[in-house]
């Protein structure tokens, strides 16, 4: 499903190139869960705001679903974000003025699906999450675990095929986070291909495949059973 | 991504800053309601003087003495070749029977006395026509008798503003005063009227013309006003009076104008006098359309990273456009809507208050002002929206120090 090769991103800081990543090569399967480790700087959020098409490749060719991103209008890019990617972001980006329903409605509202659609989709997604309840309550009248709900029910209201997760617990308490970890459980249950950026060893246990980057190249890869063994983790994490 | 979702959302967040959308709206209504405000007055005077006129009719001639084309000059200034005299006004009179009133007019200022009461007015010499041409009412005795031209007798009609200051608790009619050197009877006392093609009819008095020239000691006319029985004649009635005065004067010295030609001459002036206004007010309404591009700017800042969370959930560069251009479009558009009803408002306190001043704001003003106000929006909400499109969805989305 996605197929990334020799991908570089480089970008122009003043007149010095920045190689964020350098020349990755990775296959990520349909259905397949997995988390991206690596210190500050690393490069693991340039890779996912690439693998969320949020960015294009400076090199190199990224594929999803068959069709090479590189290539592809801002307008296409908008659609494939829409249809099949779902972000959770660590600090939410919930828009403040719209209740919880509103801000889960949002990604349908730009794909033009009518009212009356989205607010059964959303009251769905909320139910989904456990926030019924909590429908018609604005961002700051939530908790952070409540608001990181919300972006999971925001981030699957479209079904889509992809789900990529930001350090989706780092703003969190230990009990906020094992609830969200218990959701992007079932979303991995449900088939959902889900990719993690965390910095936490028992977050990314979670995830059937760890990727260590370190100066923008993939140094590591590493089954979460092996995880488990408590392996030997590149520097890069520790 | 409907119309009504751009709207819900555009309100959404203008409700977020409700003190910036206030002053924002504040500024946009005040341009519009000066806009509706100095068009109403425009408006207003255009209406008053087209009123006055229609109030006497529009079959009326007027002719001048002089001619622009051959002086150069405005007529009845500067030098006239001949003057207009009354045996000019008796053969036009006798040779185009279809002329209902001709009305030969002297004018010129005088003051009047009785005992030891005086008072300076204008003075109009004319005939028993007058009053007829102009719609005039008496509201004691008589107007100037029908007599011949020639005779001066020594006879007058006071207006009603004279008649009261002159004779205060008095019946005039009978009673003597003096203009100039001459004593006058009045024989009658005009029905209050107030200002009529600007001259107040309550504060002159009327001689017949014959005397108004001997006073004044002139032997042209200074108008003669001609009525005819309808509209269609005014043309042809127009061509013989200049006929016949070239064949008597051997040249075209006067100039006919049609009150309809007065009326329009007048209209084009004030509506261009409105428009001009109208453009004074623009000027606030640019103004504030600044202001509308600042506070859209501002908002583009402030929700850089709500731009970069859209462009992520799949929004294209055009629905983000959309969603500031439909933002800043119903500032405006609040803008116009609150500053029509306080324009209307002023207009309608000022005119109840002050009944002398003519203001109505004109109907294509009204719709105007609001395609102005969403123009306004449009042309100045484009910047900071292109700004917010053109965002790159990860930088905007980064953490800002």
């Amino acid at each position: 499903m996605i197929q990334l090769t020799n991908v570089s991103k480089t970008y122009e800081v003043g007149d010095q190139p920045v190689h964020a990543l350098v020349d990755v090569t990775e296959r990520i399967q349909t259905g397949e869960f997995v988390a991206i480790m690596g210190s500050s700087g690393s490069g693991k959020s340039t890779l996912l705001n690439l693998l969320g098409c949020l960015l294009r490749p400076s090199a190199g060719s990224y594929t999803l679903n068959g069709q090479d991103i590189g290539t592809l209008s801002d307008v296409e890019l908008s659609r494939l974000r829409q249809k099949f990617i779902g972000f959770i972001f660590q600090s939410f980006h919930l828009v403040p003025r719209l209740t919880a329903a509103g801000n889960v409605e949002l990604p349908m509202m730009f794909a033009g699906i009518s009212t009356s659609e989205r607010q059964r989709r959303a009251r769905e997604a909320l139910e989904a999450v456990g926030l019924t309840e909590r429908a018609k309550h604005l961002p700051a009248q939530l908790s952070v675990g409540q608001r990181q709900r919300v972006v999971i029910a925001r981030a699957t209201i479209m079904r889509p095929q992809l789900i990529l997760a930001d350090e989706p617990t780092g703003n969190l308490d230990r009990a906020s986070s094992e609830q969200i970890l218990k959701l992007l459980d079932q979303l991995h249950a449900q088939g959902q291909t889900l990719i993690m950026v965390t910095h936490e060893v028992d977050v990314a246990r979670r995830a059937e495949r760890v990727l260590v980057i370190d100066d923008g190249q993939i140094v590591q890869r590493i089954k979460s059973d092996a995880l488990i063994r408590d392996p030997v983790l590149h520097p890069a994490v520790k | 991504m409907t119309f009504r979702d751009y709207l819900a959302f555009a309100i959404k967040a203008l409700r977020g800053h409700p003190v910036r959308t206030l002053m924002c709206v504040s500024g946009v209504s005040i341009g519009i309601a000066a806009v509706a405000m100095l068009t109403a007055l425009g408006e207003g005077a255009r209406r008053y003087v087209i009123s006055e006129f229609s109030a006497i009719g529009s079959n009326l001639l007027i002719i001048l003495p002089g001619k622009t084309e051959t002086t150069g000059a405005l007529p009845g200034f500067g030098g006239v070749p001949h003057d207009l005299t009354l045996n000019d006004v008796k053969v036009l009179r006798r040779e185009i029977p279809s002329l209902e009133f001709v009305a030969p007019i002297t004018v010129g200022t005088e003051t009047v006395r009785r005992q030891e009461r005086r008072r300076q007015v204008p003075v109009v010499g004319t005939t028993t026509d007058f009053i007829h041409a102009r719609k005039l009412r008496m509201g004691l005795g008589q107007f100037l008798p029908p007599s011949d031209l020639d005779r001066g007798a020594p006879i007058v009609v006071l207006g009603k503003r004279v008649a009261d200051e002159l004779f205060p608790n008095k019946n005039p009619l009978g009673e003597l005063v003096r203009i100039s050197d001459w004593r006058m009877r009045v024989i009658g006392v005009l029905a209050e009227r107030g200002t009529q093609l600007a001259m107040n009819m309550d504060d002159v008095v009327f001689v017949p013309v014959a005397t108004g020239m001997k006073i004044f000691n002139r032997h042209s006319l200074f108008r003669i006003l001609i009525k005819v029985h309808s509209f269609v004649e005014l043309k042809t009635a127009c061509q013989k009076v200049v006929t016949i005065i070239i064949e008597r004067h051997g040249e075209e010295d006067i100039t006919c104008v049609t009150q309809a030609a007065v009326v329009s001459t007048f209209s084009t002036i004030l509506t261009a006098l409105t428009l001009g206004l109208a453009a004074i007010g623009a000027i606030s309404l640019s103004v504030a359309g600044v202001g509308v591009m600042n506070v859209m700017l501002m908002a583009v800042s402030d929700r850089t990273e709500e731009v970069g969370l859209l462009k992520s959930l799949g929004a294209r560069n055009r629905q983000i456009l959309t969603v500031f251009l439909t933002e800043a479009t119903l500032l405006t558009l609040a803008g116009g809507v609150i500053g029509l009803a306080l324009g209307y408002g002023t207009v309608a306190v000022t005119t109840t208050l002050y009944p002398a001043i003519p203001a109505s704001t004109p109907l294509w003003a009204t719709g105007s002002v609001l395609v102005a106000s969403i123009m306004v929006g449009m042309i100045f909400g484009v910047l900071p929206a292109r700004r917010a499109a053109r965002l790159d969805p990860v930088e905007a989305m980064e953490p800002r120090t």
